[in-house]
């Protein structure tokens, strides 16, 4: 009800703010699409940076397992003791860092925030489906952040048994000290999350099936609205299988079925379970985890689609082409979980076919690629931030996707499999190339968001920093994976024949620190510039979608007054005949007789004819 | 366009968003029951000895009869709302819930049957295991659909606007069916397993 009368009044009265509002409905329990992507984007940022904590402080144990470093035993207690991470939280840290990275920042985090604020914005809706809804996809999402960060302060310590939980480690509560109370706490925090997820999902798809204004055809949306529509659409497929396999792992754990437990001895005692199957977890898991990475990996290619094609002034290469190649990887994402599972026992047959299905996500991803690289072509390129790490995305998934099709082969995967090979492949397909789409996001949509300009000059430093950093980190765990370095080793001194790798780890760990430190200027960058950044204009970036016609000033409903027709697709950059580089959305063709082209009319035979008169008159020639 | 227009208009398009939002939620509900299909049957595959292993006893029959009946009375409902007979529309949503309610009781002694023939949840053979999963995490599902009902029957008793009557009980209604369907699939999944 609420959202008719606020857009009610938006229509009626222009801006000015009817009903009250307190500290409490307007910052905390907002049901503003706009808010709420501000809740996300930041709660995302504040478990990037702790995950990244994480990350560093393995690091460290990786590059000096012999040293101490008495400093962590200050900040870590018990955990750190006599300055050395002990085994056990050292598996609690990839577990949390992975569980946080994966779901925490690159799902909701991405997904939250730039679903949140761009569908109803770049859409011409006044708010999502249901903003209820919405609201409380943000609260079981902080509720599950919040315990996440909780298991750290138990005695047991966090969930050990890495993200993937497998079974038989996440499912003996007395296995490790991690499958205790902590992986309790990962599955309820899990729970939550998903149901996050599956609501914000379910919102997403119906504003983009029911809420666009007059004249935005599904073939008019911009493709970020595309890739945040699919993505809701895996999600809401995959993430309830996620439910059934945890559900089960729960009755394991604290009921005493055997769905996923047989034959255990744990620590000189016989488990009573009987007849149960480990790998039907996998099966369960990975049905979800493998179209995870997809949801991680296609709200970031729409956003570096927008930037890439609005910092090159020219129209996206292959729009269709773009749509239907992500429609291609959402569909092929359901029928290729059986690549993580190669080893374990599958028929050959069975690999072969997963082989298959997985390689020919090859040629999506290409399309994408190269039509990335045709639109940059001869550009008028504009180097902005944001398009640095646009480009930047574009280069990681590249340079990741490419050992995928390594990976992704079953007889290379039984020699690669589980080792730091994988590591570097999947940190730079779906995680850097994630996370720079969706700094490349934060860049650009930053003035909508927050009506201020971020500070440019930190952001380039931010850029190379994190550029270069990211890949000595993840770069040389390829040649450390091809010689056998198996992942999740607590210290690589116990193995002679990983001594050589030592030298490499230590200059891992210093660019993961100096690439840590760097978004130290992206903090300060976002959270000063909100406060004392460049007042933004109203289109800072000369686009041509719709959330650039709505006023600096944040308003209930989006826009003052009716909201605004669409006339023609997105990416009218650099049109010949035409005196701007961009044309809006909302401008309609008879405005633009001297760059309009016969098909832009699509089936309107009075505009055709209009044209062809024009084009008479004006000595216009189409070229065929 | 004049402002009622508009502000039904934009009504109209709300409900139509919401009513999509239903139908996206049984989809994620779907693929929960499909998730555990699809692992009953890679479990059960993975031993002679693996299996149901009984016959599913007699009173699931029963609750299946029991909620059949109950979406009839919930479409009379309905009918009776659009067509504006608080009345009717009273009665027939309280019998609803009161087979709402019989269907839990139902499922119960059925659990409690099977417990008698020595197959409990904890369990080495756990496709027996499974039976009560599907049905307790219908039963969840039954549980919510029963407190959506009863927000129906709420919402009439304090007379709120018919237009706002009629949406509940729309929503509730394709809510109520698609719990009676997930129902008759996972009773014939389990049958053909039996």
């Amino acid at each position: 009800m609420s959202t008719t009368v606020i857009s009610h009044d938006a229509a009626h009265h222009g801006s000015h703010e009817h009903h009250h509002e307190t500290f409490l409905t307007k910052y905390i329990f907002s049901q503003d699409h706009k808010m709420i992507a501000k809740q996300f984007l930041i709660t995302g940022i504040i478990m990037a940076v702790f995950a990244m904590i994480l990350s560093i402080l393995f690091r460290i144990q990786l590059a000096w397992p012999d040293a101490e470093f008495p400093i962590l035993e200050v900040f870590l207690g018990k955990w750190a003791e006599g300055g050395r991470i002990r085994p056990d939280f050292f598996l609690a840290l990839v577990t949390i860092h992975g569980t946080m990275m994966v779901f925490f920042v690159l799902t909701a985090g991405l997904s939250g925030t730039f679903s949140n604020l761009l569908i109803p914005y770049q859409l011409g809706a006044r708010d999502m489906a249901s903003p209820f809804m919405n609201m409380l996809s943000y609260w079981f999402f902080f509720v599950a952040c919040v315990l996440m960060v909780a298991s750290f302060f138990i005695e047991t310590g966090p969930a050990s048994s890495g993200w993937t939980i497998y079974p038989p480690l996440s499912a003996v509560p007395t296995a490790i000290s991690g499958s205790g109370l902590g992986m309790t706490l990962w599955l309820i925090s899990m729970f939550l999350f998903i149901i996050s997820q599956v609501m914000g999902g379910v919102n997403y798809i119906s504003t983009v099936l029911n809420l666009r204004t007059k004249g935005m055809g599904m073939w008019k949306m911009p493709l970020t609205v595309w890739s945040f529509f699919l993505t809701a659409m895996v999600g809401l497929l995959s993430f309830p299988v996620l439910v059934s396999a945890v559900v089960l792992l729960f009755f394991d754990r604290s009921v005493g079925t055997s769905f996923y437990l047989s034959d255990l001895v744990v620590q000189g005692t016989i488990l009573p379970n009987e007849g149960g199957s480990p790998i039907l977890f996998q099966h369960l898991f990975w049905f979800l985890g493998h179209p995870e990475v997809y949801i991680v990996v296609m709200p970031a290619l729409g956003l570096t689609s927008e930037v890439i094609s609005t910092n090159s002034r020219k129209p996206i290469f292959g729009y269709h082409a773009m749509v239907y190649s992500l429609v291609g990887i959402s569909v092929l994402s359901f029928i290729v979980w059986g690549h993580h599972m190669f080893v374990t026992g599958m028929s050959p047959f069975l690999g072969g076919v997963f082989m298959i299905t997985t390689l020919i996500i090859a040629v999506p991803s290409a399309v994408k690629a190269f039509n990335y690289i045709a639109t940059l072509w001869r550009g008028n390129i504009r180097f902005t931030p944001a398009m640095m790490f646009a480009i930047g995305m574009v280069s990681f998934f590249v340079s990741g996707g490419l050992t995928g099709l390594y990976v992704g082969n079953a007889a290379l995967d039984i020699n690669l499999h589980d080792t730091y090979f994988v590591v570097a492949h999947f940190h730079l397909v779906m995680g850097s190339a994630s996370i720079f789409g969706m700094l490349a996001g934060v860049y650009h949509w930053y003035p909508k968001m927050f009506g201020r300009m971020m500070d440019e000059r930190l952001g380039y430093l931010h850029f190379w920093l994190t550029f270069l950093g990211a890949y000595l980190v993840f770069f040389p765990m390829h040649f450390m994976g091809i010689d056998g370095v198996p992942r999740r080793y607590y210290t690589f001194t116990e193995f002679p024949f990983m001594d050589k790798w030592i030298s490499v780890n230590i200059l891992v760990t210093w660019a993961a620190i100096i690439a840590g430190l760097a978004q130290v200027a992206f903090i300060w960058n976002f959270f000063a510039s909100i406060w004392c950044g460049k007042r933004a204009p109203q289109n800072p970036w000369g686009s041509n979608t719709l959330e650039w016609t709505t006023p600096v000033e944040h308003i209930h409903g989006n826009w003052p007054g009716e909201l605004p027709t669409v006339y023609r697709w997105p990416y009218d950059y650099s049109k010949p005949g035409h005196d701007a580089d961009f044309i809006l959305q909302t401008t309609p063709l008879s405005q633009t007789m001297s760059s309009n082209l016969l098909h832009d009319w699509e089936d309107n035979e009075e505009g055709v004819e209009a044209q062809k008169a024009y084009n008479k008159e004006h000595n216009r020639v189409e070229e065929a | 366009m004049d402002k009622q227009d508009y502000l039904s208009e934009e009504l109209q398009q709300s409900r139509r968003a919401k009513k999509f939002n239903l139908w996206l939620g049984m989809i994620g509900m779907f693929m929960m029951f499909a998730a555990l299909s699809s692992g009953f049957i890679v479990y059960t595959a993975s031993g002679v000895d693996k299996g149901i292993k009984t016959i599913l006893p007699y009173a699931f029959m029963a609750s299946t009869g029991v909620i059949v009946l109950s979406s009839l009375t919930m479409q009379l409902a309905y009918r009776a709302a659009k067509s504006g007979s608080v009345n009717r529309q009273k009665v027939l949503l309280s019998i609803t819930i009161l087979l709402g309610v019989a269907f839990f009781f139902l499922q119960f002694h059925a659990w409690s049957v099977l417990v008698e023939r020595g197959i409990t949840f904890v369990n080495s053979n756990a496709s027996q295991s499974f039976l009560y999963v599907f049905t307790g995490m219908h039963l969840a599902h039954i549980f919510a659909g029963v407190l959506v009902l009863g927000r129906c029957l709420f919402g009439v008793m304090r007379n709120i606007p018919h237009g706002n009557n009629i949406f509940r009980m729309e929503l509730a209604n394709i809510f109520w069916h698609f719990l009676d369907l997930l129902w008759i699939y996972i009773y014939v999944f389990l049958l053909l397993n039996q």
